[in-house]
């Protein structure tokens, strides 16, 4: 079990800040790092892989700085953005090179397995310039997956992945995560994120704007009201009931029932059951309707 | 280390630029040919065969040809990136690169110049100018490896050292010649075989000193400055 730990680190170039004192701690598990373009996920993630000094601040690993110090690639595995490969070389040739760099006692077993993960095994003999982007991408996952790295770096790592494909390494992200390595991909594409983590790290504009499970960071938005779909066996009736309770900004009838704004999660959530019992309405269905990732992002760059 | 030097030799080969070894030590080795074919007087084209183009152009060229591909390329397309993702110290990284750039470099140059040197004057100066030119091409390595990695064009800074430095300079500015490494070579062939055609200007102790110098500063340099290896103009 890893932990990767940013303490007030800011990044510039020259007069440019691209991260700004940011300070968060990656656990064990699939956490995405998510933020518009040029919002400084990347300069995060080469910070992390120890490809980039912080201008101020640490980064760590366990305890060790990434910066200037080999030794961290033991137990770290970066996939770039950048996707170059030495494309002379077989998959499993570019492969087993990697396990031989990471001295592994057995180069060629440890290839067979991480091209196995990946689902590279019948195209393995073939030369990487042949490849197509989806199928280089895995073989670079392979390769940093060969040493069984406790932290895995991947920035946007599903570009070029068809639906399959992509669903498989999310299917391992997952199993990874769950075994216990600390995984942190980079990705502006909501709804992956949202599909394989409930952490989320948001960057905007080179700040750290929210850190942790999104359904939770929308509930602390106190200041903007949480949408919830009700259906009832009396939606008018409920309707009338629920404006005069303190929590409730609005209520709108629709045809397939009612939207409420509350201004409070938790009074509402409270107060909803006790005022359809005394009211001898039937609650049918209850759904927070905003509290998706896209409706937590977009609040996060209004703000 | 070895995997390292096997997946540098492995680029190297199987980039086009390679083809670009061929044709100096072809054009050095042909015109040493035609002029033994004709009888002319070694006299008369030895030194400019052999220092003219052999020492100042085949040598330096084919150096910063290898010498910027091997760490260069990788540096240029990104592939640099798999390699520092290992726990490997980054000497054992420049000391697989600089082994191999001086092995190639050192081979497509010696061997012509050792033809050369039998067609101009007889084995023991061929000799010579291999020894000399494998000891060069060592020197120009290490600076071309390092070039890599301080600027993003180090096949035109490479280029200006020679033509500039060592070609223009080093023919008029007597102090320049302390800093070329032609001119090393130049002084250790001519130790080992002295003949007309060479003309040190550089003594032998300033010249093997002064290419230990370029070798392990160079390769010290290089170390530390791939040791803080950063992946730039990457900030969204």
């Amino acid at each position: 079990m890893s932990v990767v730990e940013l303490e007030n680190v800011s990044r510039w170039y020259g007069n440019v800040v691209a991260v700004n004192d940011i300070s968060m701690t990656l656990q064990p598990g699939v956490t995405g790092l998510l933020g518009p373009n040029g919002a400084g996920k990347t300069t995060v993630l080469h910070m992390m892989a120890g490809f980039l000094s912080p201008s101020r601040g640490t980064v760590t690993i366990d305890g060790s700085p990434t910066w200037r110090n080999p030794g961290i690639y033991r137990q770290l595995g970066l996939v770039a953005e950048k996707e170059a490969v030495h494309g002379f070389l077989t998959a499993r040739q570019f492969v087993v090179a990697c396990a031989k760099m990471q001295k592994l006692p057995d180069p060629a077993a440890a290839a067979t397995r991480a091209l196995e993960l990946v689902e590279m095994t019948s195209a393995q003999d073939r030369r990487i310039e042949t490849f197509s982007k989806g199928m280089r991408q895995r073989t670079r996952v392979a390769a940093a997956l060969v040493h069984e790295p406790q932290v895995l770096l991947l920035d946007e790592p599903f570009n070029g992945m068809d639906p399959r494909q992509r669903m498989h390494m999310m299917e391992l992200l997952h199993k990874l995560g769950d075994e216990g390595h600390t995984i942190l991909f980079s990705s502006h594409i909501l709804e992956e994120v949202e599909q394989l983590s409930g952490l989320v790290q948001v960057i905007v504009a080179g700040r750290l704007a929210a850190s942790g499970d999104y359904r939770r960071i929308r509930r602390l938005m106190t200041n903007r009201p949480h949408v919830f779909a009700v259906q009832s066996s009396d939606d008018r009736k409920l309707a009338v009931a629920l404006i005069g309770e303190k929590s409730v900004n609005g209520v709108e009838i629709e045809a397939g029932g009612l939207t409420v704004r509350a201004s409070d999660y938790g009074s509402f959530t409270r107060a909803l059951p006790r005022i359809a019992l005394g009211e001898g309405i039937r609650l049918r269905r209850l759904l927070p309707s905003d509290e998706s990732l896209e409706s937590v992002f977009s609040y996060l760059l209004e703000a | 280390m070895s995997t390292v030097a096997y997946i540098t030799a492995r680029g190297l080969f199987g980039r086009r630029r390679v083809l670009l070894l061929l044709p100096l030590p072809l054009l050095l080795v042909g015109l040493a040919l035609i002029c033994r074919a004709y009888d002319v007087d070694p006299n008369q084209w030895g030194q400019a065969v052999v220092v003219g183009l052999g020492l100042a152009v085949v040598l330096p060229v084919i150096s910063l040809i290898v010498g910027t591909g091997v760490l260069g390329s990788e540096v240029d397309d990104g592939t640099i990136v798999h390699i520092l993702t290992k726990p490997l110290p980054r000497r054992d990284i420049i000391l697989a690169k600089l082994l191999v750039a001086a092995g190639v470099s050192a081979v497509a140059s010696a061997v012509p110049l050792f033809v050369a040197g039998i067609l101009a004057d007889s084995v023991k100066f061929g000799l010579a100018l291999a020894v000399a030119a494998a000891a060069g091409a060592v020197a120009y390595s290490a600076l071309f490896l390092l070039l890599s990695l301080v600027t993003r064009r180090p096949v035109l800074l490479g280029l200006v050292y020679i033509l500039v430095w060592e070609g223009l300079l080093g023919r008029w500015v007597s102090g320049t010649r302390v800093l070329s490494i032609e001119q090393y070579v130049i002084t250790i062939a001519d130790k080992i075989a002295p003949t007309g055609m060479l003309d040190g200007k550089v003594s032998l102790p300033v010249s093997l000193v002064m290419a230990v110098v370029f070798i392990i500063g160079g390769t010290l340099f290089a170390i530390n400055r791939l040791g803080s290896f950063s992946v730039a103009g990457e900030t969204s």
